[in-house]
């Protein structure tokens, strides 16, 4: 294992944060793993429940060969080992809004096995973080706290909705790196189409494993924080309980084997229950179910259907746009940015494209608080515009004015450039014309520029101020350098 | 195998059954006498036999990923000993 540069000192010396995450993506799917009833997301209470969610006595589980097949393509995606035979186990514990009484889920025998993905860091440096499996399990359904003072209120509609467990190894070593992580693997469903990866209504959660050590020793005891629901709370949670487990270790005292939740009210986590009572889940294969046996046909025909996934697109942006790794990796962690950044650059310079779209285009929609969807300047003209920079129509001064304007208004940037007449000055003699007014009217200053070559710049600003900003920068700079000798 | 009264108490934990302290100790002895008699399975030799989690040889069917579906609220929550507004409602679990 290469050196980590990510230790955190405190008061007796440095410690290492080791961190495991477990993700829970919701399958993509019409219907629920095992029944018929619809997945869908907002419905009123308990009317999305068949009597299988609702486990009633004689009901029997059928699979979604749908879900199967996301499993094995999001198994294809992080490049793991698909497993063509495997068990759904009972896992048992009690639990109001677990009807069963068990959740039907894969122990031994996972759908998927080992694999690992590549996550992108500050900098445009990389990590690989293995994956230890993938499996699939019943989703429970929701249990609602703050609606009466003494009962809790149950709602069955997620119940049965089929879940994938991501469960990586205990490779990572920093808040960032987890949260790296999580948007890695985010991404990579997106792009297979297997989770929407919404996190706020909860289709993409996390369980974060985190302890310390010093370096170099064994692992210490980890506390697993449930639920975490956003990259950011993903970070704060991490980065408070390492704290919590380092000051309890330098008071001497020992980390306890626990479930904690985060409170991103507070910024904190507080323990839940305690681990080894509450863990005892008597796992044994369901007995309603057969072993599922998959097909290799079935798996290379998945494999042959996979899209282009982040990493390899990211690398064709380098090798075929001459884009920096950090520059695409901006531009393919989310789907829909790639793809608009594509249509740009089918319009003009793609270099020029990639600046735009990640620098102005984003900083508008951040702003605006929109989005590529909403956005109300489209690829096409965005691409437009950077052709009438590449063409010396506009200056790139300019051409950010006209962007603005293209964005309040959704006006092309020929229109506006027309219409306000900011096409830019490059017509020498013109310039020329200005030049020779201003070293006219300023004798003190073309003294002064001989000895001080710095008020160049003042000479500049004198012919974009006479020209409203529209000459083109390059000629007046060469014709100012020939004309006050410098 | 024998099993005394503390993994007992602990199992009746998990299965959330009432056991008092007077039951404890013949439950132990039932169970022990349980676990034993299946322990002569262990007598079968089944270092070459692949394990079995089904008695027929069958493969899981599927079905399509196609919704069929009513409205059942009021069928699956008429069972409930309390439901309200649609909701089940226990008495408050919060952890």
């Amino acid at each position: 294992m290469s050196e980590n540069k990510n230790l955190v000192e405190g008061a007796t010396g440095s410690w290492e944060i080791v961190l495991g995450l477990e993700i829970h993506a919701q399958v993509l799917s019409d219907a629920k793993l095992f029944s018929s009833a619809p997945t869908k997301f907002g419905a009123e209470q308990n009317t999305q429940v068949s009597l299988v969610d609702a486990a009633m006595p004689g009901m029997l589980p059928v699979i979604n060969e749908e879900c199967v097949r996301k499993a094995v393509r999001t198994g294809l995606g992080i490049k793991s080992k698909i497993n063509l035979r495997s068990v759904f186990d009972r896992k048992n514990y009690f639990y109001p809004d677990l009807p069963q009484g068990y959740q039907i889920s894969q122990f031994k025998y996972p759908i998927v096995g080992e694999g690992e993905i590549e996550i992108d860091l500050k900098g445009g440096a990389t990590k690989r973080i293995g994956i230890e499996r993938l499996h699939l399990e019943q989703d429970a359904g929701k249990s609602i706290h703050d609606q009466h003072p003494s009962l809790s209120y149950v709602d069955l509609n997620r119940s049965g909705v089929a879940l994938m467990e991501i469960v990586s190894k205990p490779d990572m070593r920093s808040s960032e790196e987890a949260q790296a992580y999580v948007k890695k693997v985010r991404a990579i469903l997106r792009y297979l189409g297997t989770c929407d990866g919404n996190m706020e209504e909860g289709s993409l959660r996390a369980d974060v494993n985190v302890s310390v050590r010093r370096p170099g020793e064994p692992l210490g005891t980890r506390c697993e924080i449930k639920n975490v629901n956003s990259i950011r709370f993903i970070g704060q949670a991490i980065e408070h309980e390492a704290r919590r487990q380092i000051d309890v270790l330098e008071d001497g005292g020992s980390v306890r084997l626990e479930t904690r939740l985060f409170d991103p009210k507070k910024g904190v986590t507080r323990a839940m229950r305690s681990k080894e009572e509450a863990h005892d889940y008597r796992y044994f294969p369901d007995p309603d179910l057969l072993p599922l046996v998959i097909s290799q046909e079935m798996v290379d025909a998945l494999a042959a259907d996979l899209p282009e996934l982040p990493d390899e697109k990211k690398a064709r942006f380098v090798r075929e746009y001459g884009l920096s790794p950090y520059d695409a990796g901006v531009l393919v962690s989310e789907k829909v940015s790639a793809a608009f950044f594509e249509s740009v650059a089918s319009e003009c310079d793609p270099k020029l494209a990639a600046n735009w779209v990640t620098g102005e285009f984003f900083g508008a929609l951040r702003k605006a608080g929109a989005t590529i969807e909403t956005s109300p300047v489209s690829a096409k003209q965005l691409g437009e515009l950077i052709n009438l920079i590449s063409d010396d129509t506009l200056s790139g001064r300019i051409a950010k004015d006209v962007f603005e304007i293209m964005f309040e208004t959704s006006d092309d940037a020929a229109k506006i450039v027309e219409e306000r007449g900011l096409r830019q000055v490059t017509d020498l003699g013109a310039i020329e014309k200005v030049i020779d007014e201003i070293i006219a009217a300023n004798p003190d200053k073309v003294e002064q520029v001989k000895a001080k070559p710095k008020l160049m710049g003042w000479f500049v600003g004198q012919v974009m101020k006479a020209t409203g900003g529209k000459a083109n920068p390059s000629s007046v700079n060469g014709l100012l350098s020939k004309k006050l000798g410098l | 195998m024998s099993v005394d009264e503390n993994t007992v108490r602990g199992i009746a934990r998990l299965a959330r059954i009432a056991v008092s302290e007077e039951e404890l100790a013949p439950l132990a002895k039932d169970m022990s006498a349980i676990l034993d008699w299946v322990e002569q399975l262990g007598e079968v030799e089944t270092d070459n036999v692949a394990p079995l989690t089904s008695v027929v040889e069958m493969e899981m069917k599927m079905r399509e990923d196609i919704v069929q579906h009513e409205n059942i609220q009021r069928e699956v929550t008429q069972n409930a000993a309390v439901s309200e507004d649609g909701f089940f409602t226990v008495p408050k679990v919060i952890e």
